[in-house]
């Protein structure tokens, strides 16, 4: 791996390694642009990942201190983990079960479609699917997403079979083992599934995608990249003309290091982004950087979750196979029939004992809560994920007294859910639970969201700048070359897991920034 | 059930700071992991009637009708390291005991299991309840005996994962078509 000079004004300094940051990080080293990846978290291997859910949460989740307010459970239960996100090389991309899906055209335009809906701060993406779609299509063969480039779907496992049979009762047409980022057959010098059953924990067989043996290494190798890991940004500085001059950071041995840069790309996931801009204030820029919209942290978005699990008199052992082993997307149109507007998806999912006992109902005990476990081997489980909307008031702020461990302010998560959120909740645990009875279910359970897996939408794109914070490139509207690279971007949540737009928007990205950089635009 | 448990008692033994049980099952996978019939936990920190006293708390808070006392004893474990590392957390455990013996009036452990219950329960809302409630949503469920107990296999990868073990094992349902499906 090449080094990079501290004082190298040349090149562009990347903040996180994951969806965003990783992709990015390496389109740009593919077309010549000289790049600093820095990543806060330490660098693991399918070697070191543990199939154990504890141990390996300990190794990949992003455990510093944060705080909570507002109305979700989540503030409740697990006031200090707003979100079960990763801070290691790769980032969430350890993680991420694979789900790879498109948005659907109207997805694009929630405003137009859906009509302003009180509460909701709605506004249209300033791109289209078919501004999209060619992305789509380089992110889909990168990744190698199952039922694209003529790549099969991948064998359901058991979970999936429940899954089917219900969809099947309730008159589903649309249920399959989906379009995931989990190599089916050896791909890409990544080997098949062999359905470990820990998808969430690493993938030990490198068969799903993550950014860490894909993007960086193909970056790395390609001689433009400097991937620092250890490294935890603490401020991105700019010049006395305002635009990004350098990210200032702590290396792994605690010292602090400036890296001079001629165009910063912000990819910390959707509470640390809009968290570091704010903490990058200065008497020029008084309310953060890129905020003069004030929108910088605000529509915070986190999907509309929840999980249904049922028990059955057999075994099922979901915790087989893939953890994401099938999908249902007959309720992912929007079709306001049904009290609300947008719509989700069900997914499967399992969680291993562990787990189970620690989020089936956090905070739980006593006979319901036994009766459960006692059937975890003949349980079944999916995934609820829905296009929740963007509201002001569910924003990242900075706390007000509690500090980190480089003494900076920890983010504050305020979330409410909107009403047209707890609305298509109760209809999708409806469905969920209907479809679990109607193939034999003794008892199912309705399961509160997880702390937040897709934080999405604080840093919006928006075709005028006094709406959100960054241009349909990413391009922050205030500093030309200070750009949003990850989930932060998202004007709206859209009802699909955002893995793969997060991916398709950095390639589209990374072309524009080459574009600017070799035109001296930036 | 609360009968069980009172049953259950007198297979815990205390000597000088060791918890000591026997197992119940005498088949199955979970007795063949056991290294044998007995076990033993030594206490670090807690006196030996607080132990005890938290072990049967344990049983009543999660109440799984036939998981081994040896799994409960993990708890137990878990609250005497934190105890040893914190006086405060010490202080706690001993005097929610205390209490637990106040509202008996006498040793709660000697009283009749629904009173237990009641007892233990009618503290829901302490510290003492929550440290124990808290501390055993992980120590319970996150060990080899629980995991053969409710039929959880924990790690695969050693195995080769699942794709020739089972992942599809499935047999009361129809199997889906290979065009949503296909096949391995």
């Amino acid at each position: 791996m090449i080094n990079i000079n501290f004082n190298d004004e040349d090149t562009v300094v990347i903040i996180g390694s994951g969806a965003g940051g990783g992709t990015l990080a390496n389109e740009l080293c593919q077309q010549g642009v000289k790049v600093v990846l820095l990543e806060a978290g330490s660098q693991q291997s399918t070697k070191t990942f543990v199939n154990d859910e504890w141990k390996s949460f300990s190794q990949l989740a992003w455990l510093d201190n944060r705080s909570t307010s507002g109305g979700w459970r989540v503030s409740k239960d697990f006031p200090n983990l707003p979100a079960w996100i990763c801070k290691t090389v790769g980032g969430s991309t350890t993680h991420w079960a694979g789900a790879s899906l498109r948005f659907q055209a109207h997805e694009f335009k929630a405003l137009t479609t859906y009509g302003a809906v009180e509460g909701a701060n709605l506004l249209d993406w300033p791109i289209t699917l078919e501004d999209m779609d060619p992305y789509y299509d380089l992110a889909e063969n990168k990744m190698g997403v199952t039922r694209t480039n003529g790549i099969p779907g991948l064998p359901g496992n058991s979970n999936f079979k429940v899954m089917y049979a219900g969809a099947q009762k309730l008159g589903y047409k649309d249920c399959h083992t989906g379009r995931m980022a989990i190599n089916s057959k050896p791909r890409d010098g990544r080997a098949g599934c062999q359905q470990l059953g820990f998808c969430f924990q690493g993938c030990k067989m490198g068969a799903k995608w993550s950014t860490l043996y894909t993007e960086i290494p193909a970056a790395i190798a390609t001689k433009n990249l400097e991937l620092r890991a250890g490294c935890h940004v603490i401020k991105i500085q700019h010049d006395d003309k305002g635009l990004a001059d350098g990210v200032l950071y702590v290396d792994e041995h605690g010292k602090q290091q400036l890296q001079k840069a001629r165009a910063v790309c912000v990819a910390g996931n959707s509470i640390e982004t809009p968290r570091l801009l704010l903490n990058s204030a200065t008497k020029m820029f008084p309310k953060g950087l890129a905020n003069s919209s004030d929108q910088v942290g605000r529509n915070y978005m986190r999907h509309t979750t929840g999980s249904v699990y049922a028990t059955f008199d057999k075994p099922v052992r979901m915790w087989r196979g893939t953890t994401m082993a099938g999908i249902i997307q007959d309720e992912a149109k929007h079709d306001p029939s049904r009290g609300f507007v947008g719509g989700y998806e069900l997914e499967t999912l399992s969680l291993g004992l562990p787990f189970m006992a620690a989020f089936i109902n956090p905070g739980a005990w006593g006979k319901e809560f036994t009766n459960a476990l006692d059937n975890y081997e003949n349980m079944a489980g999916l995934w609820i994920v829905g296009e929740d909307l963007p509201q002001q008031s569910n924003r990242i702020t900075l706390h007000p007294n509690d500090k980190d461990q480089y003494g900076l302010p920890v983010p504050n998560v305020h979330f409410d859910d909107h009403p047209n959120d707890k609305i298509m909740r109760e209809h999708a645990f409806e469905q969920g639970t209907k479809l679990y009875k109607s193939v034999g279910a003794k008892e199912t359970y309705r399961v509160p969201p997880y702390p937040s897996t897709h934080n999405l939408g604080t840093c919006r794109m928006s075709l005028h700048a006094k709406d959100g914070v960054c241009n349909k490139h990413g391009q922050s509207h205030d500093i030309k070359n200070l750009f949003i690279s990850d989930g932060s971007q998202f004007t709206t949540s859209a009802a699909e897991n955002p893995t793969l737009t997060i991916v398709a928007l950095a390639i589209r990205q990374a072309k524009f920034i080459a574009k600017q950089l070799s035109s001296k635009q930036i | 059930m609360i009968n069980e448990q009172q049953s259950k008692r007198n297979f815990i033994k205390l000597s000088g700071g060791m918890l000591t049980g026997t197992l119940i099952a005498t088949s199955g996978l979970f007795s063949l992991m056991a290294p044998s019939r007995s076990w033993s936990l030594s206490l670090t920190t807690l006196p030996n009637n607080v132990a005890e006293a938290i072990l049967m708390a344990t049983r009543h808070i999660f109440p799984h009708k036939n998981l081994e006392n040896a799994v409960y004893a993990l708890v137990v474990k878990d609250l005497d390291s934190a105890a040893t590392n914190d006086p405060a957390v010490k202080k706690l455990l001993v005097d929610g005991v205390d209490t637990l013996n106040q509202k008996a009036k006498g040793e709660w452990l000697s009283a009749k299991p629904q009173d237990q219950n009641k007892i233990i329960l009618s503290m829901v809302d302490s510290d003492f309840f929550e440290k124990i409630r808290g501390t055993s949503i992980v120590s319970l469920y996150n060990n080899d005996m629980a995991w053969a107990h409710f039929g959880y296999e924990g790690a695969s990868f050693e195995q080769g994962g699942y794709l020739n073990r089972g992942f599809q094992d499935l047999d009361w349902l129809p199997e889906p078509p290979k065009n949503v499906s296909p096949a391995k």
